[in-house]
C-alpha cells in the first residue's frame, strides 16, 4: 500500500533484504520468533546466539541500529511488567544490588525481557526492510484469507486519517481549558475516544458505499 | 426526445426509522445536461442520490438509468452508468495508491491488464492528475483528492456523473480548477450543491428538492433570482452576490 504508509518504520533501501521476497520474510521472522520463544529461558547462551543472528540480519539490510533501537519503546508496557516481577513474584529471595527479590521472579523478568526484545527487533527488521504494501502481498502468497488481507489494508490505509481525526478532537478539547494528560479530564477524554469510534465506523460505512458503487462484489480486483 | 440518462418517477422512501425522506420525486435528465440539484440541509437530496444507483430501494415509483431499470439483477451494470463522487475523498479513495484506487471501478467491471491500466491514464489525465498516480492519496492535497475521486468514477465511463457537494472544503483555486475540469469532460452532470454561485456557474438547469418534493425546475438564472422560492426554502445567496449583475458566464 505505498511508499508513504511506511515513513515511520520504512527505512528506505536496496539492500538484499529490501529486495527478498516480502513471503520468504515473513516466513523467517515467524519462524525465528518461534524458535526465540521455544528456547528454554535458562538457555543463556542459546539466547546470545539468536542476538548474533538478528543482528547480523540487521547489519546485512544496512539499517542503522538506532533506527530500530528508537522505536522498541512499544515494548515498554511489557518492560515496565518484567521489572515489577522479580518483586511481586514469591519463592526463594536473592539479593541483587542490596534488594531482596524473587529468584523465579527474576528469571521469568528475563525470560520475558529477552524474548519480547529479540521478537520486536526481528518485527522492525521487517518492517523496516517491506513496505506495507509488500507485506499485505506477501501474506497473501502465504494464503491468509482474502478478507484478513483487505481488513489490513483498510487499516494501514485509515490509521493516518483516524490518527489525524483523533489529534484534532485533542487540539479541540485543548482550546476549551481540557488538559487530556490529567486524569481529572480522563472521562472527557474516554468520551472523546468513544465519539471517534462512533466517527470511524460511521467512515466505514460510508467507505463501504463508495465502494458498493463501483461495483464492489466482495473481492478486491487484482 | 431521446431516451433520458436518468429517469426519476414518483420515487418515494422512507427510512426504517419510519422517517419518510421522499414524498414521489420525477426527475429527468438528458444526456449532455448539467443539472444543480438544490435544497435546505434534510431536503432529501443525499437519499435521492443514493436511489440512483441502487444503494437504496425505492418505496414507490422507479428510477432508470438510460433506460435501463434500477432494480437487484441489474445493480452491477447501474453501477457502471452511474458514477457517484461522495463529498468526502478520504471516503472514495481506500487504497494505496492513486491508480489502484482508480483502477478499483473498472476492475470491478472486469476490465484487466493492458485495457485497464490505459482507462486509469486516461481518467487521471482528464483530471490533470497523471502525474501522481503512484503517490498514496493521503499525501495528497484535499483540491488533489477530489479531483482524484472525480477520476476513480471516470475511470467506470459513466454516462452520468453525480456529484455531492463538489466544491465543499476547497479553496477558491481548487474551486476554479475542478469547475474547469468539470466543463471540459464531455459528460451528464447532476451535482448536489449549497454553493448557489458553483450552480450558476457550472450547471444551466437547477432542481430544488424540499421536503421530499421537487418544488422548481428550470433555469438556473430563473431560479436564483425568484425570491420568493428561494426564501420558501432556506436558499440563500452569499452576500453580494446577484446573478443579474453577472455579465456572460465562462463556456
Amino acid at each position: 500500500m505505498g511508499a508513504g504508509h511506511g515513513h515511520r518504520l520504512h527505512y528506505h533501501g536496496h539492500s538484499p533484504l529490501h529486495r527478498a521476497e516480502p513471503h520468504h520474510k515473513i516466513l523467517a521472522l515467524v519462524g525465528f520468533v518461534l524458535l526465540v520463544v521455544a528456547t528454554p529461558r535458562e538457555w543463556f547462551a542459546a539466547y546470545a546466539v539468536h542476538l548474533g543472528l538478528l543482528l547480523g540480519v540487521i547489519a546485512a539490510s544496512r539499517v542503522p541500529l538506532g533506527y530500530l533501537l528508537k522505536r522498541l519503546v512499544v515494548e515498554v508496557p511489557f518492560v515496565v511488567f518484567a521489572v515489577l516481577m522479580p518483586f511481586i513474584a514469591h519463592g526463594p529471595q536473592v539479593e541483587v544490588l542490596g534488594l531482596h527479590v524473587s529468584e523465579p521472579g527474576l528469571l521469568a523478568a528475563w525470560g520475558l525481557l529477552v524474548k519480547g526484545t529479540l521478537g520486536v527487533l526481528a518485527s522492525l527488521t521487517l518492517a523496516a526492510t517491506t513496505e506495507p504494501d509488500d507485506v499485505l502481498r506477501g501474506l497473501e502468497r502465504l494464503r491468509l484469507p482474502d478478507l484478513v488481507v483487505q481488513i489490513m489494508g483498510f487499516m494501514i490505509r485509515y490509521l493516518d486519517v483516524v490518527g489525524s481525526e483523533m489529534a484534532r478532537m485533542l487540539v479541540a478539547m485543548r482550546s476549551r481549558g481540557c488538559e487530556p494528560r490529567r486524569p481529572k479530564h480522563w472521562p472527557a477524554l474516554a468520551r472523546a475516544l468513544g465519539a471517534l469510534f462512533i466517527r470511524s465506523y460511521e467512515r466505514g460505512e460510508r467507505v463501504h458505499l463508495a465502494m458498493l458503487s463501483r461495483g464492489y462484489t466482495g473481492r478486491l480486483p487484482r | 426526445m431521446s431516451v433520458p440518462t436518468l429517469d426519476v418517477r414518483g420515487l418515494a422512501y422512507a427510512y426504517p426509522d419510519g422517517h419518510q425522506a421522499l414524498h414521489g420525486v420525477d426527475l429527468h435528465v438528458h444526456p449532455g445536461e448539467r443539472v444543480a440539484l438544490l435544497g435546505p440541509n434534510g431536503a432529501g437530496k443525499t437519499t435521492l442520490v443514493l436511489h440512483l444507483n441502487g444503494i437504496l430501494t425505492a418505496g414507490a415509483g422507479s428510477v432508470s438509468v438510460s433506460g435501463l431499470p434500477v432494480v437487484t439483477q441489474n445493480l452491477q451494470e447501474v453501477r457502471r452508468r452511474v458514477g457517484i463522487v461522495f463529498q468526502d475523498p478520504d471516503d472514495q479513495l481506500f487504497l494505496g495508491t492513486v491508480r489502484q484506487d482508480v483502477a478499483f471501478g473498472p476492475a470491478n467491471h472486469g476490465l484487466r491488464g493492458e485495457a485497464l491500466g490505459r482507462r486509469v491514464m486516461t481518467a487521471l489525465d482528464r483530471v490533470g492528475m497523471a502525474d501522481f498516480a503512484d503517490r498514496p492519496p493521503h499525501h495528497l492535497s484535499f483540491g488533489q483528492r477530489r479531483r482524484v475521486a472525480v477520476a476513480t468514477v471516470l475511470a467506470m465511463e459513466p454516462e452520468i456523473l453525480v456529484l455531492d457537494e463538489p466544491s465543499s472544503n476547497l479553496d477558491p483555486a481548487s474551486r476554479r480548477e475542478l469547475a474547469d475540469i468539470l466543463r471540459s469532460l464531455d459528460v451528464t452532470v447532476l451535482m448536489v450543491t449549497h454553493d448557489l454561485p458553483y450552480a450558476l456557474e457550472l450547471c444551466p438547469r437547477s432542481v430544488v428538492l424540499a421536503d421530499g418534493v421537487v418544488v422548481a425546475d428550470g433555469r438556473t438564472y430563473d431560479v436564483l433570482t425568484d425570491e420568493a422560492l428561494m426564501r420558501a426554502h432556506r436558499l440563500e445567496l452569499p452576500f453580494g452576490f446577484d446573478p443579474r449583475t453577472i455579465g456572460s458566464l465562462p463556456a
